[in-house]
């Protein structure tokens, strides 16, 4: 006859676990690794000739330190920004003001309709940086819907769901990030 | 009707624990996998702003970051403070900083360096600008500026 094993007792097995857990929770964060990603251009070479860009191929866009907008020279609200933006970038209507127009051949897309339109952003030192991040998050809005749309229109799909990198290649081609952020001023005094 | 008669006693048998620490270890395991331990103590407040056009940073091994904002110790007054691994730093000590970060990381894989600007929402922008501008220097082009989530269509 076999010897009987006595069980062992696992009822406190469920309190050291939830030492453990509860030492888990305590030290650790849950990922907050977010946010908007960007480009920086390389310094300025001083020797380089200043780069031509025509008037109407730029929507100048300045925050203020109290954080106003100024779009155009013409004050408007945040929440106007993306549908400015989006209209700067598209010019539907061929208009002489908005930025030039022009057919490219991109591969994988096909002739494409796109415009030279560049968005320059400029702040002053005062601005706060939570303002900063709204305007930029606007303009990424304008230009993830314009994304979006091209992608939907050619693929039938999102520009995040597209599966092929020479896909989404050929759609940030054809609609880049154009932001450029000129050299901050210093107008609102210090800070 | 013999056969509907409880025989014995009534007590209800004692519920099996056994199990409760297999559910508890999921907990643990999935807590585990989700969390990253903060190796760096924060010396200065950072709430980041919100934004809703959010990209998830790829690589962690890759990132590194700056912290930017109000000193924790009230002492030290409430001007925005630059902050490089455990220590309070200036402007000047970005290149050196992202040199060192460089250095750190294989052959292979210096060029895909991301720098995460951990900002607070009420600092100014020339601490930022001044910031960039070292990075730009100092080469490291790719950066993200660290946001919260916001809900889309919420107007604050």
């Amino acid at each position: 006859m076999s010897k009987k094993t006595p069980e062992i007792n696992s009822g406190s097995m469920a309190d050291i676990s939830f030492l453990l857990l509860c030492f888990f929770l305590m030290v650790s964060n849950i990922d907050t690794d977010q946010g908007l990603t960007r480009k920086l251009p390389p310094p300025p070479d001083p020797n380089a000739p200043k780069p031509d860009v025509k008037e109407r191929n730029v929507l100048k866009v300045l925050v203020n330190k109290s954080d106003r907008l100024l779009v155009q020279g013409q004050p408007i609200d945040i929440r106007q920004l993306k549908d400015k933006a989006k209209e700067f970038l598209t010019n539907p209507q061929n208009n002489p003001d908005l930025p030039e127009v022009e057919e490219v051949t991109i591969n994988n897309l096909g002739t494409v309709r796109t415009t030279k339109g560049i968005i320059s952003l400029k702040n002053d030192r005062g601005t706060s940086y939570d303002m900063y991040i709204q305007v930029q998050n606007e303009l990424t809005a304008a230009i993830n819907e314009l994304r979006n749309e091209l992608s939907q229109q050619r693929f039938g799909v999102k520009f995040a769901d597209l599966n092929s990198d020479a896909q989404s290649e050929a759609i940030q081609k054809a609609i880049p990030i154009a932001i450029s952020e000129a050299e901050p001023e210093n107008i609102g005094g210090k800070k | 009707m013999a056969r509907f008669k409880k025989s014995g006693s009534r007590s209800v048998p004692g519920i099996n624990t056994g199990s409760m620490s297999d559910i508890v270890f999921m907990f643990l395991f999935f807590f585990m996998v989700i969390t990253t331990i903060r190796e760096v103590t924060l010396e200065v407040k950072v709430i980041p702003p919100q934004a809703t056009e959010i990209q998830k940073l790829e690589k962690k091994s890759l990132v590194s970051f700056i912290y930017i904002g109000q000193p924790r110790k009230t002492s030290l007054g409430t001007e925005s403070r630059i902050q490089l691994n455990n220590q309070f730093a200036t402007v000047a000590d970005i290149q050196s900083f992202v040199a060192a970060e460089r250095a750190s990381r294989d052959e292979s894989e210096k060029n895909f360096i991301t720098t995460s600007l951990k900002v607070d929402q009420n600092t100014r922008m020339g601490v930022v600008s001044d910031v960039k501008q070292e990075l730009r220097k100092a080469g490291a082009f790719k950066i993200n500026y660290s946001t919260r989530k916001k809900a889309k269509n919420s107007n604050i």
